[in-house]
């Protein structure tokens, strides 16, 4: 167990209420600031990446919660989101269907097709959980990369159980005289993909998801069930012995990392120019996202963070290379591995590197010298 | 076993040890040079992104004398072989037009992005394309599940878009500035499915169909097939499935064996079903097959051979029509690239013309003057056929029916839409 | 009855492929407890290699390059063969050298991203013009195209056969030397001991002597040429071969790993039983249920084993102690 996790900080005692709404209410007003000030000045192509960057961080830092913090190694990750994202877009194709008569985006800013997205959202990250708390069963019996492969072996079944599904039905009036059978064969638009969801996803939803996300990893982190989690991750038998019921947060894991990547799989589902279809379950997808959690550190919140910005980047930058793109883009990533096998943060965070004269306020006096 | 106790426990004592080190620092320990290994990383990769940023960031906006056109496509990945082909079937037709004077005297230029397959990325290479780039028109995708994800994003910023060879109904559905040049599932599904039913040598009432779950012109393609053979008083005996790029089909054409049709459908890319013939042929499976446009290549006779002899697919044209615009493009492509062009080349090369002679004749070259004009297209002579555009930007032109002889196709038979 | 019995040659023929691949990923997880993701590139590297030496040989002996009309004389396909193996381990072994090895006191799951990142590497290099280019080809024949059983089933008109090629019976004769060869070396020999101790514990094998880094050299060189083989082997039964960056391969690759894992990762002989048995569930679930869910009967078996067994078929336990 590394010091830096457990001793320094101070324990907050008793909830102290404003202290977590607040960097919630920063974080969904730098939201809103960036929803209105960043298209105008970047256009929209630059806006749609960071709107992808947003997602691909959601991701991550939700891994982040299974593969860092726990210390389990999941490469099912993407078959989450699907899960979320195929609940979320068949929530709002066929509620729009029913309820407006058309699938096409309904309301402005806020309106109240955006309120359907959000829960549907929501209930992609609840079907998601759900399928999290399946997969991570084996968990409590698997180890490893013996979990690791449980967890692949989930998402290809997924990608070709989502291949067997049924064409999209859209039309309302087809949805209401349609016999059951139509609804056993899942109508999600099968090997094409769901297309026709309506297109919700902007850049506030995504980084007010973003900053509920990792406001919520980071103070998992901190709170006791994070230090279980990050005990669970140096040493399970260690900390069974100190009385941590590793299986249960082996478990909480999964499903609260699984909740996040199904609300992100919702924004997916949502973002202009996508189809979600079943190659996403797949194992190429999933790691994309542990390349992401292995790159940014063990654990680093921040670092995920910046290592889902810098390779969610990266394929863009080198669009001009056409065929040579893969393999420049491949040679950077063992170059960074062979570089910084610790990640790019190790297991610190991106403020334990500045100065320590910046970490307090100069007003305030450090938890250090208080209990001095 | 003690010995395992033993090893394992002093392993997990040295890895312990080793991989524990670098976590002993409380957080005032991180020395200096520790920060300034990790900033100089960083540094690198961020000067790597930036500098390559505005590499990418030059202003490729077109100058007055020169249309850019953007192409997305597959360049990598598994369906890379499908992206290239039609990526030079595009070239080709540009440096044609170039040669010629250009479009209204200005030169094309084309922009190519790599999209990997994946519907994400071909969301933001249009992106890019539309908006950054600001083409004039875009062209592309092979896959409908690519297409789909773009159209919608030509759509809204008005730029049209023609698809080569999408051929699921749903691509030109999503708004008036979606176009594309090859016919769709349920003409060519139902064209199969006559020349199963009517043709002398088959005239066939069972049916087994092979198709690829993963690609939805597979899918599609096999629905359709499946309706109108029905239709004609036909049964689908056996239904299998495989996926793009599989090896082994023997479990699947072993089952197929045992329910004993007189026709297999097989709507499949040629990539996979030369192996199929091949082991078709070793199991004994002496029942002709039949595909759709997916089938045309030269490397499919180069794979199966004489496996193939008597089998028979529908495409928008053959390779013998001694007509000089196809024999001039074959001529032209093998110059080239020495090798003889497929389906979704002269599809690529025919998209591309088909666009350059809206623009000629459009009053200008915003999005909507050309969409009008490529609306009004009416008997254009085409590679792969004579096309005019119908109501639903769908284009309307005869399908031909090849028979595969020792690994060349031979024309058989033209069905016109509507017969 | 003749659908059984050839569902169940194919079966035997795929599963002595899946096997040869999967000892590649059981020897390095054996011993560097990583899975090598770069490994299902070495088999399409074998494969593809396999395509350009008998391109290039054929015109040799005056055959066309594409369709020869005879095989080749047996010296040459031996020859082809061999050259196969020797670049595969040669491929191996830089892998090892430049991408793995920097990394050996690293956490194991920066080595499984680099591997990643080679396999990424190596399949779209391949795809490159200049290299094997990014459209299919068709293998050549290097073996007479015989059949040494036919048998019929049924009479007049539902007259079948059950056919048994040559390829099948050299796929299973080669594999089997191979696999047996492999066996000999790992337990009778100076060096596999020295492997097994590597593998037992890699600071207690240095400290006894045994030179740690060559051990490794040669089992990434030993699976790469049982992948190289693989590749060559699998070319000749499906002459179609997809290009090198098709997902195809990588599934391969992983239904190899997969069979590595039910039979208990770390095994060699797991690693046989583990291919066999998932050839066969693939085979006759696709056969026997339907072709639509093919992948999805071996990943539910991997589950299914894993649950109960948690450390594969013959794995033997992982006991752990404070």
């Amino acid at each position: 167990m590394s010091a830096s996790d457990v001793l320094i900080e101070p324990t907050s005692h008793g909830v102290n209420i404003l202290k977590s709404a607040a960097p919630i209410l920063v974080g969904i007003a730098l939201a809103v600031g960036i929803q209105f000030l960043l298209p105008s000045t970047v256009g929209p192509y630059y806006s749609r990446l960071v709107i992808d960057a947003g997602i691909a961080m959601i991701l991550a830092v939700s891994l982040n919660i299974v593969n860092g913090m726990t210390g389990q190694f999941s490469i099912g990750h993407a078959g989450f989101m699907t899960i979320g994202a195929y609940t979320a877009g068949s929530i709002t194709f066929y509620s729009s269907l029913l309820i407006w008569g058309t699938a096409a985006k309904h309301g402005s800013f806020l309106g109240s097709g955006e309120w359907m997205f959000v829960i549907a959202c929501l209930c992609g990250g609840i079907t998601a959980s759900i399928a999290g708390f399946v997969v991570g069963l084996p968990s409590l019996r698997l180890r490893g990369d013996y979990l690791a492969i449980v967890t692949l072996g989930f998402g290809e079944i997924l990608r070709v159980v989502l291949q067997q599904t049924g064409k999209v039905v859209d039309n309302a009036e087809t949805i209401r005289n349609a016999p059951l059978t139509t609804f056993a064969t899942v109508p999600v638009g099968g090997a094409i993909g769901f297309d026709g969801i309506p297109k919700y996803t902007s850049l506030f939803w995504v980084y007010a998801f973003l900053a509920i996300t990792v406001i919520f990893a980071y103070r998992l982190k901190r709170s006791s069930f994070g230090r279980a989690m990050l005990s669970v991750r140096e040493d399970e038998i260690a900390a069974q012995a100190m009385g941590i019921n590793t299986s249960r947060q082996k478990l909480l894991a999964f499903i609260t990392a699984a909740f996040f990547a199904g609300v992100g799989g919702g924004l997916l589902a949502h973002e202009s120019g996508v189809i979600i279809s079943p190659k996403d379950a797949g194992f190429q997808r999933s790691f994309d996202y542990v390349i992401m959690t292995v790159l940014g550190g063990r654990g680093s919140i921040t670092g995920v963070m910046l290592a889902a910005i810098l390779l969610s980047a990266l394929p863009e930058v080198l669009r001009d290379f056409e065929r040579y793109r893969i393999i420049i883009y491949a040679a950077l990533l063992i170059f960074m591995m062979l570089s910084r096998p610790q990640g790019l943060f190790g297991i610190h965070e991106i403020w334990d590197f500045f100065p320590k004269s910046w970490k307090t306020l100069p007003w305030k006096k450090s938890p250090r010298e208080e209990a001095r | 076993m003690p010995t395992c106790f033993a090893t394992s426990d002093s392993e997990s004592c040295i890895s312990l040890a080793r991989d524990k080190a670098p976590n002993c620092l409380t957080k005032s320990t991180i020395s200096l040079r520790q920060f300034l290994r990790l900033s100089k990383v960083v540094g690198i990769l961020l000067l790597a992104v930036t500098s390559l940023m505005s590499l990418g960031c030059q202003s490729r906006v077109a100058s007055t004398d020169e249309i850019v056109i953007g192409h997305f496509g597959s360049i990598t990945g598994s369906e890379a072989t499908f992206g290239i082909s039609t990526d030079r079937g595009i070239q080709l037709a540009i440096e044609e037009v170039n040669a010629a004077g250009g479009v209204n005297g200005k030169k094309v230029r084309l922009i190519t992005y790599d999209d990997k397959g994946d519907p994400r990325e071909a969301g933001s290479a249009v992106t890019r394309l539309v908006t950054r780039d600001q083409v004039t028109a875009v062209l592309g995708e092979v896959a409908s599940g690519l297409s789909l994800a773009a159209a919608p994003i030509c759509q809204e910023n008005g730029v049209p878009m023609i698809s080569p060879s999408s051929t699921n109904p749903k691509v030109t559905q999503v708004g008036d500035m979606i176009y594309r040049v090859c016919f769709i599932d349920p003409f060519q599904g139902s064209v199969c499915a006559k020349f199963a039913r009517e043709n002398e040598k088959i005239k066939a009432t069972k049916a087994a169909i092979l198709c690829d779950q993963t690609a939805p012109y597979s899918v599609g393609l096999q629905e359709e097939f499946e309706k109108a053979f029905i239709a004609g008083g036909g049964t689908i005996v056996s239904k299998q499935a495989y996926q793009a790029g599989d090896q082994d089909f023997s479990a699947q054409l072993t089952s197929i064996r045992a329910s004993e049709p007189e026709v297999i459908f097989i709507p499949g890319y040629y990539t996979d079903v030369g192996n199929i013939a091949l082991q078709a042929k070793k199991l004994g499976l002496k029942v002709p097959m039949l595909g759709g446009d997916g089938w045309d290549s030269a490397k499919l006779g180069q794979i199966a051979g004489d496996a193939l002899n008597g089998c028979y697919y529908s495409n928008h044209y053959s390779h013998e029509d001694p007509s000089p615009r196809v024999q001039n493009f074959i001529k032209l492509y093998q110059g080239k690239y020495q090798e003889t062009p497929d389906g979704l080349a002269a599809l690529g090369y025919d998209a591309a013309r088909i666009l350059f002679s809206a623009m000629k004749t459009a009053p200008s070259l915003g999005g909507k003057d050309i969409a009008a004009e490529l609306a009004k297209t009416t008997g254009f002579e085409g590679v792969t056929g004579v096309i005019s555009m119908d109501a639903n930007r769908n284009p309307v032109k005869p399908a031909v029916i090849l028979e595969m002889k020792d690994g060349t196709p031979r024309y058989v038979a033209t069905i016109a839409p509507g017969e | 009855m003749a659908d059984f019995l050839q569902t169940l040659m194919t079966a035997l023929a795929i599963g002595s492929l899946y096997a040869l691949i999967a000892l590649g990923y059981t020897m390095v997880y054996g011993v560097l407890k990583f899975i090598n993701f770069a490994h299902s590139d070495i088999v399409v590297l074998g494969a593809w290699l396999s395509y350009s030496f008998a391109i290039r040989a054929l015109p040799l002996v005056g055959l066309d390059a594409h369709n020869p009309a005879t095989p080749p004389p047996i010296w040459m396909t031996a020859g082809i063969f061999v050259a196969v193996l020797a670049l595969c381990s040669l491929a191996g072994f830089l892998i090892e050298r430049l991408a793995y090895r920097p990394l050996r006191r690293a956490p194991r799951l920066n080595v499984l991203i680099t591997a990643i990142g080679v396999s990424l590497l190596l399949q779209n290099v391949g795809q490159l013009d200049f290299v094997f280019g990014a459209s299919p080809q068709k293998m050549p024949a290097l073996l007479p195209n015989w059949e040494l059983l036919r048998i019929p089933f049924g009479q007049g008109e539902s007259i079948r056969y059950v056919v048994l090629p040559l390829i099948d019976c050299i796929i299973f004769a080669v594999s089997g030397l191979l696999m047996l060869a492999l066996e000999l070396l790992i337990f009778r020999s100076k060096f596999g001991t020295a492997l097994r101790a590597v593998s037992f514990n890699t600071d207690f094998a240095a400290l006894m002597g045994i030179p740690v880094d060559r051990a490794i050299s040669l089992t990434f060189m030993l699976g790469s040429a049982l992948a190289g083989a693989a590749g060559f082997l699998y070319v000749l039964k499906f002459p179609s071969m997809n290009q090198p960056a098709h997902s195809v391969w990588v599934l391969l690759g992983l239904k190899a790993f997969v069979a590595a894992v039910v039979g208990g990762i770390g095994n060699v002989r797991g690693a046989v039983l583990g291919g066999f048995i998932i050839a066969f569930v693939e085979q006759f679930g696709a056969y026997y249920i339907s072709s639509n869910y093919r992948d999805v009967y071996v990943f539910s078996l991997l589950i299914l084993i894993l649950l109960i067994k948690p450390t594969g078929l013959l794995g033997s336990p992982v006991r752990e102690k404070v």
